[in-house]
Formats: C-alpha cells, sequence, structure tokens
C-alpha cells in the first residue's frame, strides 16, 4: 500500500476537478435521492432530539415553506414520526451553509465538474439576518425564501445559461487574491458572480424592477457566492472520495451537535465527535453565551483547501480573532503542517504566490497534534436569533484519532 | 444612572471585522456597559434595538455611516470611551517579529530548504523516528539524544549510507562542520587539521589543543560512542574519513576513540590508509609495537595527537606514497585484481597488505582476512595465488623454473571479463628459470590482446626480484618486460601497493560518496529539541529553523506506532 501514491491521486484529483455553475433547478428534479418527504441538512446525521436549536428552527422552517407544518411542534411530530426523514446533505452530493436544510421544493444551485463528470449541489443563499439556516423561521423569512424561489431563482437559471456556465474555480482563484478567504470573506468573490451574471439577469429579468431587486439581492450580499463556492468545494471533494488507501479528508461538516469527517480511502463512514464552541468577535449585544454549537457544511471550503487554509489571503478578517496580518501568515504556515500538498490553482500573493495548504491527512493531523483550522459563522443557540458573530474553530481530535485506528485496521497496519 | 452616547460618522467605511474588534475595545473600556459599532443598515439598527442601544440620533443613520455607540456607568465615561475610537482604531499592533515555528521537520525544511543538517536532541525514545524522518528529506544527522538503542543506531546509519548522508551519534555531543560548531563545541580557528572522533570531550580537548598549539581545523566529525562497535561496525567513521580524504583543504587526520575491537581496528586503519593522507590514530590507552605505519602515525594519548597532527601538518608530510594510475581505460565490469605468483613468502607479504586495502580477498594461503579459494584452478573476486603450492606442483616443476602453469592461468585470466589488474611476481638467481621474461613477455602481450578483443584494458604490475649480478641478465629481463608494457617494480611491497590501488579506484562504491557540499556551503540546520543549539548555531552566524517539536500523536503510543508503520 503506497498511501502517499494514493493521496498524491486524490488530491491531483481534488485540484484538477474544474467545478463550473451550469443552473438552478429543484432540488427534487435534481438532486439524486430527493424525495416529498426528505429534508437534507448541514453535517453528520443527526436525529430531531439531539438537534440544536438552530438545527430545529430550520428543520421547522422548511416544512413550513413547504406546507407541511405550521408551528415546531408540528414539525416535531412530523419528524419523530418518522413521517418525515432527515439526511445529511453529503449523502446527497450536496452542502449547504449553517442549518444547510434544503426541501425538495426548494431552488438548487447545479455545480457540474466538467473534468470528472460528477454534480454538486446547493441551496440559494438568503442574506443576514433572520434567515432559514440560522434557525430562523417567521413570516419574513418565508416571504423571502419564497421571493427567492418563485422570483429570483427562475431569472438565475436563465441567466446562468445563458452566461454559458460560471467556472467557480477560476472565480476562486481570483478572488483569493483579492482579500477572500472562501468561506467567512466572500466579498470579492460574490462581486465577481454580481459581474459575471448582471449583463444576463438584465436580459432574463420579466422586468427591470425585478432584474434591480435580483441584483441588489446579489451585490448587498457579501456571502452571495458562497453557496455556488461550497457547492464547488463538494464537487472537488467528491472527485477526490473513494481513492483505495488515500488518508485524505473529504467531507468536515457539523450539524450543530457533532462534527463529522469522512477520509478518502474510508468509504462513506462518518467519523464523528462533539462540536466546539468557536472562538472570535461577537455582534453588539451577544457573548459566547449566545452561541450555538458549530454548524453547517461550510467547512467543505476548508476540506478543499481555502477558508481558514487560505487566511494568509485575507489579513483583514484575522481580527476576528484578534490578531495581526502575521498570525493570518501563520495560521496558513500551521495548516501546511497537516495538508498533503499545496493547491496548483489557488494562491496566495502574499505567501510569494504558494498554494494553499490542501488535502487534510489524518495522518499529519493527529502526528502533529495540529486540528484544521475553520473560519466559520458563530449561530445564536435558539432558533430564530441568527448570527452572532463570527470567529474560528476546530474539529475534536478525536474523529482523526478514530479515522487513523479505522484506517490501520482496514488496510492491515 | 447608565448613558447612552453616539457618534456618527458619515461616509466611514471599516471592514466589519475591524469594527467588531473596535466594539470589542470599547466595551472593555471602564465603566462601558456595552457598545456597539457598526454601520447604519436597518438590520444592524434592529441588532442594536434589542440590544437597547438604539437612539434617535441612530435610528436617523443610513446604511452609508458609520455607527459607534457606548453605554456606560455615567455620561463622563461614555464620553472618555468615544473619545479613545480613533486611537483604537488607528491603533495597530507592531507586526511580531518572530518567525514562525514550524511543528514539523517537514515544514521546518520548506521554511530553511538549504539546511543541510537536522539537529536532535528530544527525548531518547523519540530521537530514531526525527531521525528517520531528516534522512528521508535527505538532511544529515546530528543526533545529540541518547537512550538510542543500537538496533535503531545501526537501521539509522545503513540508511544513511545508502543515501549517501551522515548520522552523527547518537549520544553525539559535539561536532564543527564548515567552522560552525554543533552542539557542545569549543571556538576553533580554521586550519589544516581534519578530525573524527567517537567521543565528544575527546573531540573537544583534541580539537582545543590544536587550537592552543597555533593550529586549527577544517572540520571535526563526531561519530557517537557506539560508532566503532562490531554491531555498528565504524559506518559514520569510515564515511567522515572519506569525507575528508577528498576535502582538499583537509592536510592530515586525526582519528579519536576507545579501543575498538580488532576486526572493526583492522576496517578503519585500512579506510585510513586510504586516505593518501596523514592520519593521527587515537585509539586511547591502545598501545602500538611501532608509531607510524606508512601515512598511519599512532598516538596513544589526546595531547600527544594533537601534537603531532599539529606537527605533521607543519612539515607538509608526505602525502601518498605514489597515486597509481592505469595506462588504458578499463571496461564497466572489469574491477578484480589477480596475483599469480610463483613465489610463496611474496604471495604471503601480497595479501598482508592487501587485507588492509581490500575486500572480498580470497587465496589457496591460510591468512585472517582473507577467505579460501572455493577451487584453486578458478580466481574469485580478487584472488592472490601462490603457483609453487603442492597442489600445482604434482608432476611438474616449480613455477620459478617452468612457466607453463603460469602462462596457462595468465591466458584465463586475461579472458574473465572481471579481471582489470594481474600480479606477477619474476624471481632470478641461481636455480630459476634461465630467462623466464622471453617466455612471460610474449605470454603478457597475448593476454593483452585477447582482452583487447573482447574490448578490454588490462593492466600489468610486475616485481622483478634480482640482482644485475644474477644469471639472467637483470638488464635484459626488464628490457623485455618493459616493451611487454608492464609496471615494473623491484620492491614486492610497492608493486602491491601499486596494484591494490588501482583495484581500489575501480570498486563500486558501496554507497554513494557524501557530498562534499556539506564542508563547503554555509551551515544551514534545522532544530529539534533543546532550543539552546538553535541559538548557538544563529549566534555563529548560521542559518538555523527551531522546530517546534512534540512528541508524535500527543504521546499516545499506540497510535504513535499506527503512523510509524504507515510511514513505512
Amino acid at each position: 500500500m503506497d498511501i502517499n501514491q494514493a493521496n498524491t491521486e486524490a488530491t491531483n484529483r481534488m485540484m484538477e476537478a474544474r467545478p463550473v455553475l451550469v443552473g438552478v433547478e429543484k432540488a427534487i428534479d435534481v438532486i439524486p435521492g430527493m424525495r416529498e418527504n426528505l429534508l437534507l441538512h448541514a453535517g453528520p446525521p443527526i436525529t430531531w432530539e439531539r438537534a440544536s436549536g438552530p438545527m430545529r428552527g430550520a428543520i421547522t422552517g422548511a416544512l413550513i415553506f413547504e406546507g407541511k407544518a405550521k408551528n415546531e411542534a408540528e414539525a416535531e411530530a412530523l419528524v419523530t414520526s418518522g413521517e418525515i426523514e432527515l439526511e445529511p446533505c453529503h449523502h446527497h452530493q450536496s452542502v449547504g451553509p449553517m442549518a444547510g436544510l434544503t426541501s425538495a421544493s426548494m431552488e438548487v444551485y447545479i455545480i457540474e465538474n466538467t473534468t470528472h463528470g460528477n454534480f454538486a449541489y446547493s441551496n440559494l443563499n438568503e442574506g443576514y439576518g433572520k434567515v432559514l439556516r440560522y434557525g430562523a423561521y417567521d413570516e419574513s423569512v418565508m416571504e423571502r425564501m419564497n421571493w427567492m424561489n418563485d422570483v429570483m431563482a427562475p431569472v438565475l437559471r436563465d441567466a446562468i445559461a445563458a452566461s454559458g456556465g460560471i467556472d467557480i474555480r477560476a472565480l476562486l482563484a481570483e478572488s483569493l487574491h483579492m482579500g477572500d478567504e472562501g468561506h467567512n470573506r466572500n466579498k470579492a468573490g460574490s462581486i465577481l458572480f454580481l459581474k459575471a451574471l448582471a449583463p444576463h439577469v438584465a436580459k432574463a429579468a420579466p422586468s427591470p424592477q425585478i432584474a434591480a431587486d435580483i441584483l441588489t439581492a446579489i451585490g448587498d450580499n457579501a456571502l452571495a457566492v458562497l453557496n455556488p463556492v461550497m457547492a464547488a468545494c463538494k464537487a472537488m471533494a467528491d472527485a477526490a472520495h473513494g481513492v483505495e488507501g488515500s488518508t485524505i479528508v473529504t467531507v468536515m461538516a457539523r450539524n450543530g451537535t457533532d462534527f463529522g469527517i469522512r477520509v478518502s480511502g474510508l468509504g462513506d463512514q462518518w467519523f464523528t465527535g462533539p462540536v466546539g464552541t468557536p472562538k472570535g468577535l461577537y455582534f453588539p449585544g451577544f457573548t459566547v453565551d449566545d452561541s450555538s454549537g458549530d454548524i453547517g457544511d461550510s467547512t467543505i471550503t476548508e476540506t478543499a483547501g481555502i477558508g481558514g487554509f487560505a487566511m494568509a489571503t485575507a489579513p483583514a478578517i484575522v481580527t476576528f480573532v484578534s490578531g495581526s496580518p502575521k498570525d493570518a501568515i501563520n495560521a496558513t504556515l500551521e495548516m501546511y503542517e497537516i495538508t498533503f500538498t499545496e493547491h496548483k490553482f489557488f494562491n496566495m500573493p502574499v505567501m510569494e504566490f504558494r498554494g494553499t495548504p490542501t488535502g487534510i491527512d489524518i495522518r499529519k493531523v493527529v502526528e502533529t497534534g495540529i486540528t484544521p483550522r475553520i473560519n466559520t459563522g458563530i449561530a445564536h443557540k435558539n432558533a430564530g436569533v441568527g448570527q452572532v458573530g463570527a470567529g474560528l474553530v476546530r474539529p475534536p481530535m478525536s474523529i482523526f484519532e478514530e479515522a487513523v485506528i479505522a484506517y490501520a485496521e482496514q488496510y492491515g497496519f | 444612572m447608565a448613558a447612552i452616547n453616539a457618534e456618527i460618522r458619515r461616509g466611514a467605511y471599516y471592514d466589519s471585522v475591524m469594527l467588531m474588534q473596535l466594539q470589542r475595545a470599547l466595551a472593555d473600556l471602564p465603566g462601558v456597559l456595552d457598545a456597539g459599532v457598526v454601520m447604519g443598515t436597518d438590520a444592524n439598527k434592529d441588532i442594536l434595538a434589542q440590544s437597547d442601544l438604539l437612539t434617535p440620533e441612530i435610528d436617523g443613520a443610513s446604511a452609508e455611516d458609520l455607527i459607534i455607540v457606548v453605554k456606560a456607568e455615567d455620561e463622563g465615561m461614555a464620553r472618555a470611551a468615544l473619545g479613545q475610537v480613533d486611537d483604537l482604531l488607528t491603533r495597530r499592533k507592531s507586526s511580531i517579529d518572530q518567525e514562525y515555528l514550524p511543528k514539523s521537520l517537514e515544514s521546518a525544511g520548506k521554511m530553511l530548504p538549504e539546511a543541510q543538517w537536522v539537529l536532535i536532541s528530544t527525548p531518547g525514545q523519540h530521537a530514531a523516528g526525527v531521525a528517520r524522518d531528516a534522512l528521508r528529506q535527505g538532511k544529515h544527522v546530528f543526533l545529540y539524544s541518547d537512550n538510542v538503542s543500537v538496533e535503531d543506531e545501526v537501521s539509522l546509519k545503513r540508511e544513511a549510507t545508502e543515501k549517501g548522508l551522515l548520522v552523527m551519534g547518537p549520544d553525539c555531543g559535539t561536532a564543527i562542520v564548515n567552522g560552525v560548531g554543533l552542539g557542545f563545541a569549543n571556538v576553533v580557528r580554521r586550519g589544516p587539521i581534519g578530525l573524527v572522533a567517537a567521543s565528544g570531550t575527546g573531540l573537544q580537548q583534541v580539537s582545543t589543543q590544536i587550537h592552543q598549539l597555533g593550529s586549527g581545523l577544517t572540520h571535526g566529525f563526531g561519530t557517537g560512542g557506539r560508532d566503532l562497535s562490531e554491531k555498528v561496525g565504524a559506518v559514520t567513521t569510515l564515511q567522515a574519513l572519506d569525507v575528508l580524504s577528498r576535502d582538499p583543504d583537509t592536510k592530515v587526520i586525526v582519528l579519536v576513540s576507545k579501543p575498538p575491537s580488532p576486526i572493526v581496528a583492522q576496517k578503519v586503519l585500512r579506510a585510513a590508509r586510504l586516505t593518501g593522507k596523514p592520519v593521527v590514530v587515537d585509539f586511547i590507552g591502545y598501545e602500538t609495537d611501532k608509531n607510524h605505519i606508512d601515512n598511519l602515525h599512532f598516538a596513544s594519548t589526546l595531547d600527544g595527537a594533537a601534537r603531532k597532527a599539529v606537527q605533521l601538518s607543519k612539515v607538509g608530510a608526505p602525502g601518498p606514497t605514489t597515486t597509481a594510475h592505469p595506462t588504458g581505460t578499463f571496461a564497466t565490469g572489469q574491477k578484480y585484481l589477480r596475483g599469480l605468483y610463483s613465489g610463496g613468502t611474496l604471495a604471503y607479504e601480497a595479501l598482508l597488505i592487501l587485507r588492509d586495502l581490500l575486500p572480498d580477498l580470497y587465496s589457496n594461503i591460510h591468512l585472517e582476512g582473507a577467505d579460501a579459494l572455493e577451487n584453486v584452478l578458478e580466481s574469485q573476486a580478487h584472488t592472490i595465488i601462490d603457483l609453487g603450492e603442492d597442489v600445482f606442483t604434482v608432476g611438474r616443476l616449480h613455477p620459478m623454473m617452468d612457466n607453463d602453469l603460469r602462462i596457462r592461468r595468465l591466458q584465463q585470466e586475461a579472458e574473465d571479463p572481471e579481471t582489470a589488474v594481474i600480479l606477477l611476481d619474476v624471481v632470478l638467481g641461481y636455480g630459476s628459470h634461465p630467462d623466464p621474461a622471453s617466455e612471460l613477455a610474449p605470454a603478457i602481450v597475448e593476454a593483452r590482446t585477447t582482452a583487447q578483443a573482447a574490448g578490454r584494458h588490462l593492466e600489468f604490475v610486475v616485481v622483478v626480484v634480482g640482482t644485475d649480478e644474477d644469471p639472467q641478465d637483470f638488464d635484459h629481463q626488464i628490457k623485455q618486460l618493459k616493451n611487454a608494457k608492464v609496471q615494473l617494480f623491484t620492491s614486492n611491497e610497492a608493486a602491491v601497493y601499486h596494484a591494490g590501488e588501482l583495484v581500489q579506484a575501480l570498486a563500486d562504491p558501496d554507497q554513494p560518496p557524501v557530498s562534499l557540499d556539506i564542508l563547503n556551503q554555509p551551515l544551514a540546520a534545522l532544530n529539534v529539541g533543546l532550543e539552546s543549539f538553535a541559538e548557538a548555531l544563529a549566534d555563529q552566524g548560521a542559518s538555523v529553523i527551531h522546530v517546534d517539536w512534540k512528541p508524535p500523536a500527543g504521546g499516545n503510543e499506540r497510535l504513535a506506532a499506527i503512523l510509524a508503520r504507515m510511514r513505512g
């Protein structure tokens, strides 16, 4: 068993994958295995009983959106009875930020990896404030969801078709040179996204007002591109999954209760442990006591070699952890310790154009005692309050140790 | 009575993170109960309202306005806090000058790719693992750690030699490379003397004495105290001798060790002779009846070794006796010496000399250091054969009188593609063949022709034992042999050394030689373990990266063992 050779293959596949945004369709029409009574959520598998506040809120919201429930009690009854089923987005080639809730009639971005032919999906980003992904589900949330689904999505569908597809890998490579790290900071990427879509939205929209509304919604949302970026990272990571003998992590995801990883050479097995609480800066009026456990599939960005791993190129947000630009560089240097290679296409000017640390190697994580560094938004522990800050979090070491032991058993070390 | 004071800055843009940081700094000020620093969007105003920080003034701000609001115990404290906003906004932490401390050797290697050395001073049970990592990265190792098992030492040194790398240690306290001291080392001036020591304090004592005597060091290599044990087999000592022999600046070599076993001593002394430079050997306390053999000079004390070395470096001691050069170019695969002796004692002396020079030596003479030929009629590797042995003389004359057997063997050796050098004796005087050269010279020419036909070059080294008053006409014998283009000697010892050196130069190196780059390039090193070693290197002007090393897998032995197996 040549582990390094397997990892070379896995990381090459991850980097050579070319994720292109090719469309927007209803989840049930495109996501493999999607069905009417299924809700997809972030992270490893979860039950209602173990779900965190934001996750329960988002489940409730999704069921209200689907017209299947009117309140949390009804949602709980549907889910605990088994009438409505919960499965991870990751079991369906999908990802979603924070709670990651995706239901059958939601419109989703479609990413095609034009190198290897696999697809990945993500829901649409709602912007800031009270949003479903943080567990909010009041009328204003539903109003916005409906507008996105009924008004924005059809226009985006036509606009993306007219654009001929948007190369998200190229977009990321560029935004990494503009101060983004692709996870917590997507300001530049979202503007590049707006630039790519704008002329096509202008043509595709049924009225100038709707065009203006859509362009405003995207332009005002510095996370607008996050969801396509996450799906792109999912497409890249999936391309690296299933390489016999590889110790490269291909999924990192949190459901607010558990942090889970999957490893390329270890099939579909999850290794899970309790999520941590992010350390960071809080919005006015909030403190660490308001924080939910770590949540969301957005750690797929770090899995693919950006996000917290590319911190050096996004010094503007190093202050999340009250650091200096030097600390941002050190954060990236630290991630080189646990990654297998450096990215061919994502590089950082400040690091003398060195490639971002790519391909988390479970061996190196356990050997060095360094867990992946994740930049993340912080959700309020109660459903519906929304984001209360942003900061840094790390997965529990135990899941990497378990993965190493499982690997040793499977491959006879 | 709590007071809320606010400031609106129009058109001031700051990254939201900067704003959150400012907000936190404000909240930390004395008397401040809560603070908000946000752009004036409706969403942000809602957030402020939830925290009871919204005032009518703030409510009137627009999305492009920066809102700074402070709730403090009283009006004065609120005002004081707002007065600090500009300071807080412009305050920049000075960029920390401290380098990133890499956590692994691999990362350290990327930070200092020119590093040739890794200094290891971790606890012993982890040291071999770190050393293996270092070798895998193609670095030489200075292994200060002790409590490394001899099995680990043997395997590390084997891996090192396969890669042309040095492992100094384990338990190597000191070394001086290219003027830079590693571990514990004195400040010794540069000079013409190279040092190889299996003892740290031995190296320090000899090097300081050399310094005090006005001379200095090229380099001083430590080997670790066990290097000259039979188990380890002097691997590092031999490599260090080889490096110093090739180093043009090193004129004299000093070798310091406790007395090794005879087998190891033989190996080390053979290597020392082959350096072609004066070598002062101090096997501490080891008595020898000679004070020098050729280029080897024996000392029995550290002081004595230093004095001898300095003395030899001053007199410009004779270098190698002669450097043998072949008269043609050997073909690939030609690598062995074949000595076809008619004189038994001459053959015996040849063996005595060659066993210190050549490995894989065979003979029909019984002598420790040479193996018995499986079949006396066929040579194996380097072979010295006494053709006057009984087995050859049954039913025929002694080869000093009858050249027939030797001529046939000569032809046989010439046909062997591994033969490179043929060594012959021609013994003159009463009783011997009346004109041996008249038969041997044509046979030599014919043997050479045979080899040439197959694309090979044969070298002939001949010792003629005789005087100008011998009946065979000495000059005539010499003349005939010279016409056959042989290399002629009248001393058997000189002929044997010459032949030995010729084939020595042909030996396939068992391993790649250690590159002399480590001697010529400025020293650059990675340091794992004692930080003081890194500081000492930096003080001496060497490039060094200190590794923030921790036991693998946090000291979890089961996981560390799995990881080690996965590394292969």
